[in-house]
């Protein structure tokens, strides 16, 4: 079985102040994306919305705390609701985040920076592996927006999550703004990056917006909000990705400040516009 | 080892704004950036606290933004989430602003959160088909008095004494701020019998009607508890309410033995 079985089309992050919107007519989108934990309730509301996105699109299953960068074992607890999310809905995909959320017992509702070492990567691997054993199909990791780095890292990111997709048969997740944002953060090169990345184990693509502005030493500081649309140098990045990768799966995050439908729809179509033409370029020389 | 090390000193770090910057955290600009880690810190406590506010907007709405917000950060503080089910953080919440001292001037405060905090219960109970009088087709059981009954799942009582309902709706926009003229303590029931919740202000008696059915005690019981409680019940009344939404399954034992 395929890491996910999403369409390579746009598709959007389900809010439910657009429920109206989006139930009123079809939606010209590939895919819907949850955050899991926001289903994790027994009933109402949210299942019944869930279920009619379920129904009428493909869906993508979106972890937020699996504390899946830990050096902690997981969350038993948490594993079993999203095994029964997981079968009750039966998403095309689901995904996590390279990052950690939870130590000691406590949950702090943020995705955590960890130092790429061998230890934390056996340690990445053995949760991995466990998720996808216990959830009965494969998931994807998604690369993080940092802020900080630690001097105890001895493995570049692109290479700790190709090996974690090695070694488990995971995909990847690349949030091409994420890439952006830790590349303005640490002074480096977002296309240098994503040359690094390996592309043939992506299987899906997130784009947001984020906030940029000047640290006490003048540097650029960047921030992952999620409460503006995707700025065109991310867009750039986007186009540079799918011209070597070919389409895939992309999705739009808007998670604050969060505008009309028609803003997110719009976005959204924005990016399959660009789908489009990555399609039509890559089809080109072959029909010539 | 020293990886567990890592994690556990920017935990630490997380929850102490007066700590230095965790040893091996590092910037291309600077050695220990404290602003950058800054970030982090300060994710978590927005987070935190724009989950009490999406949740207890009214006590929000009482107190104003300056004073919850100042409320809810101690509260995370001390109160950590232990679980990533964010839906249900804040449940201990109404119990913390009790015995928050600044908020003493406004009595009823702790009140109207834990009406907040059982709406949330209940928006997000399992779903159950509400019992309705067609259930009653077939009339009523030789002895009525022995029917025992299966309450909805998403059903709370909070009880207080001072008028929470009234406050609480004057609060959440379904009806106008107004003096309170009738200053007495109100029960809420909160129910979700089918995708909104509800929340009513339970007559006398009710409360005792409620618990005691809820405990699985038989009709009779429940109803003369409530009469014992508060002379003005009305068995009517509550047993229609019984049947327009809050309770799902009825049952009555024929052969029960009667107690001597």
């Amino acid at each position: 079985m395929r890491v996910s079985q999403l369409p390579l089309s746009a598709g959007a992050s389900f809010k439910p102040e657009h429920f109206a919107a989006i139930s009123a007519t079809p939606q010209p989108l590939g895919f819907f994306e949850v955050h899991a934990e926001n289903y994790m309730g027994t009933g109402g509301v949210p299942h019944a919305q869930l279920g009619f996105l379920r129904e009428n699109y493909a869906l993508s299953l979106h972890g937020v705390g699996l504390n899946i960068g830990s050096t902690e074992p997981l969350d038993r607890a948490h594993l079993a609701r999203l095994k029964q999310l997981c079968d009750r809905y039966q998403p095309e995909c689901f995904s996590e985040h390279l990052a950690w959320s939870s130590h000691a017992g406590i949950f702090f509702n943020d995705l955590l920076p960890l130092p790429y070492t061998e230890a934390n990567l056996t340690s990445v691997i053995d949760h991995v592996d466990e998720t996808q054993s216990t959830l009965g199909r494969r998931m994807l990791l998604e690369n993080p927006a940092t802020y900080v780095r630690f001097k105890q890292s001895t493995i570049p990111e692109t290479e700790f999550l190709a090996a974690i997709a090695r070694v488990t048969g995971c995909g990847l997740l690349l949030d091409v703004n994420n890439v952006f944002v830790a590349a303005r953060n640490h002074a480096t090169s977002a296309s240098g990056y994503l040359e690094a990345f390996p592309l043939d184990l992506v299987a899906e693509i997130h784009l947001a917006g984020h906030v940029e502005t000047i640290d006490g030493h003048g540097s650029p500081l960047c921030i992952d909000a999620h409460g503006s649309p995707v700025v065109e140098d991310v867009f750039a990045l986007f186009d540079s990705v799918i011209a070597r990768a070919g389409p895939l799966p992309t999705l739009i995050e808007w998670d604050n400040d969060v505008p009309d439908w028609a803003v997110l729809l719009a976005e959204a179509l924005a990016a399959q516009a660009r789908l489009d033409r990555a399609r039509l370029v890559r089809v080109a020389p072959a029909a010539a | 080892m020293a990886m567990q090390k890592c994690h556990s000193d920017f935990a630490h770090a997380l929850r102490d704004p007066d700590l230095v910057v965790p040893r091996g955290v590092t910037a291309h600009n600077s050695d220990a950036p404290r602003e950058r880690f800054a970030i982090y810190r300060n994710n978590v406590v927005v987070g935190l606290v724009s989950a009490l506010e999406a949740r207890f907007p009214a006590t929000r709405k009482i107190v104003g933004e300056d004073f919850f917000k100042g409320a809810a950060k101690l509260f995370a503080a001390t109160q950590p989430p232990r679980s990533p089910l964010m839906l249900f953080y804040g449940d201990a919440f109404p119990a913390f602003l009790a015995y928050f001292e600044p908020a003493r001037e406004v009595p009823y405060l702790a009140d109207v959160a834990r009406l907040e905090a059982a709406r949330t219960r209940a928006y997000h109970a399992a779903d159950a088909k509400p019992l309705t009088p067609a259930a009653l087709s077939g009339g009523l059981p030789d002895a009525p008095a022995g029917m025992r009954f299966i309450l909805h799942p998403s059903v709370e009582i909070v009880a207080s004494d001072y008028p929470i309902v009234t406050i609480w709706a004057m609060n959440s926009g379904d009806i106008d701020l107004a003096p309170i003229t009738d200053w007495r303590g109100e029960d809420a029931l909160v129910a979700r019998p089918g995708f909104d919740v509800e929340v009513r202000r339970l007559p006398p008696g009710a409360k005792t009607f409620l618990q005691n059915l809820a405990a699985g005690n038989p009709l009779e019981e429940a109803a003369a508890a409530a009469l014992a409680g508060n002379a003005s019940f009305d068995l009517v009344a509550n047993l229609a309410a019984l049947f327009a939404g809050l309770a799902i399954e009825m049952t009555y034992q024929p052969n029960e033995a009667p107690l001597p």
